[in-house]
């Protein structure tokens, strides 16, 4: 068995097969999230990509990788937006090296 | 993310219209024509370009092309049932020996000429005076540009396209196409450079409007955005990538019933290179002529039968029912 299949991603309404009464509310919900708002559906595209990319879904990269063409960005724009997903990982990472400081400073002379 | 995927059933080609019209019916409708007021004439397959989307699989090496006799014979039927537009299109239109008879003819026929230009297609020999020509006879230019970046472009219409087009709409704009107020009339036509559906066309005219002043200084009037067809060049694309069933899932899955009003095959009769009639230049392409009650070559066309008529449709009918839907005049619906 694969885990992880690229057609799966068409039976992704499989998962509401034993509780259908959730999976509608969070299909609703998620759909709203992307309609045009503050925010351009074209914004919250390249949004989704980068987060796609910090929880390094392969489903959710595929999926927003579509939505970002055909919301009319271009490469550019969505390796900007991948750039960022990476440095905010990055960030959040060395920033725990004041962790790190903390934890040898309390027990060094 | 869609929560139900649709599949096409059976082949994918001129014979798999059930699927369509299956659609159409889920939703009580039909498809049947309005009054014609267009007359798309394809002048043949012969083009500058090979571009990789191309439905028309239009290229240097192609041989078919419209004869003086054939362009004689629609110049008498726009005399003859005053037809308000004649669009014409290829391959590139401009290298056929008679697209210049066919829009002076139609000009002095007082109807509205559309001219389908490549851009590229004026640095050839003896095309350098098209914008004048173009100019002269008031003919509306719609042309093709994918992207406002050449790496986009070139990737769909060949190596150095971009570079040569953007010096083509400079030509254009000079003689005062897509300039306010001149009454040139300069659209660009934007097709996905790959196997997804068009940006809204509002945003990305925007996009283009905004780019192609800040980096060159070009304007133009309209971006049309047209759904790339699952027939020909592009259907090999799809089908060397990988992306036929999911592409074709995509056009099924996004279909859009407010389209059906206006679709250009409602309005429109299209004839081939050697006279022959079809419901769009699609059909046309695949050889699926107009319903075989109708008169067949444009010697015997007649607007009042064609009004009305019943469309031929097949499976690639879902690529201009798609989202905002798609037509030579670009979107259709709201999505």
């Amino acid at each position: 068995m694969n885990y992880y299949d690229e057609n799966d991603l068409g039976h992704f309404a499989d998962v509401g097969k034993h509780r259908p009464d959730l999976f509608e509310k969070f299909m609703a919900w998620y759909q709203a999230c992307q309609e045009d708002g503050a925010l351009s559906r074209r914004e919250k595209a390249l949004i989704g990509l980068a987060v796609a990319h910090a929880l390094q879904c392969p489903y959710c990269i595929d999926a927003f990788s579509q939505s970002c063409l055909e919301a009319g960005s271009h490469m550019e724009q969505m390796t900007e937006a991948i750039h960022m997903a990476a440095a905010i990982r990055g960030g959040a990472a060395l920033i725990h090296g004041v962790q790190a400081h903390n934890s040898v400073n309390k027990v060094s002379m | 993310m869609s929560t139900a995927l649709p599949v096409i059933q059976g082949d994918f080609g001129v014979h798999s219209s059930v699927a369509f019209d299956e659609k159409l019916a889920g939703y009580g409708l039909e498809l049947h024509a309005a009054a014609i007021d267009t007359l798309q004439v394809n002048v043949g397959k012969l083009c500058n370009q090979a571009c990789k989307h191309c439905h028309v699989d239009a290229g240097p090496a192609r041989m078919e092309i419209m004869t003086r006799e054939t362009a004689k014979q629609i110049i008498e039927a726009v005399r003859k049932f005053r037809i308000p537009t004649v669009d014409i299109t290829g391959g590139a239109p401009e290298l056929n020996p008679s697209f210049r008879y066919l829009v002076r003819e139609s000009r002095k026929l007082a109807s509205h000429v559309i001219v389908r230009h490549n851009l590229t297609v004026m640095f050839g020999p003896g095309l350098d005076d098209l914008p004048e020509f173009f100019r002269e006879h008031s003919v509306e230019v719609a042309s093709s540009l994918p992207y406002f970046l050449e790496h986009e472009t070139d990737a769909q219409r060949g190596h150095g396209v971009f570079e040569k087009s953007i010096e083509a709409l400079r030509l254009l704009n000079a003689v005062g196409y897509g300039i306010e107020n001149s009454g040139l009339i300069l659209n660009l036509v934007y097709n996905p450079v790959g196997a997804f559906l068009p940006p809204p066309q509002e945003s990305i005219e925007a996009d283009f409007k905004r780019e192609l002043w800040s980096r060159y200084g070009i304007t133009f009037n309209q971006l049309y955005t047209i759904t790339n067809m699952p027939i020909k060049r592009f259907l090999d694309y799809l089908r060397r990538s990988g992306n036929e069933e999911r592409y074709l899932r995509k056009l099924v899955e996004a279909f859009n019933p407010n389209t059906i009003d206006g679709l250009m095959c409602r309005n429109l009769v299209s004839v081939d290179w050697t006279g022959r009639l079809y419901d769009c230049d699609f059909n046309q392409m695949l050889e699926l002529g107009v319903a075989p009650e109708l008169p067949q070559t444009i010697a015997d066309f007649d607007p009042v039968e064609f009004a009305h008529r019943r469309i031929m449709t097949g499976a690639h009918c879902f690529g201009c029912t798609a989202g905002a839907g798609s037509s030579c005049g670009g979107a259709v619906a709201a999505r």
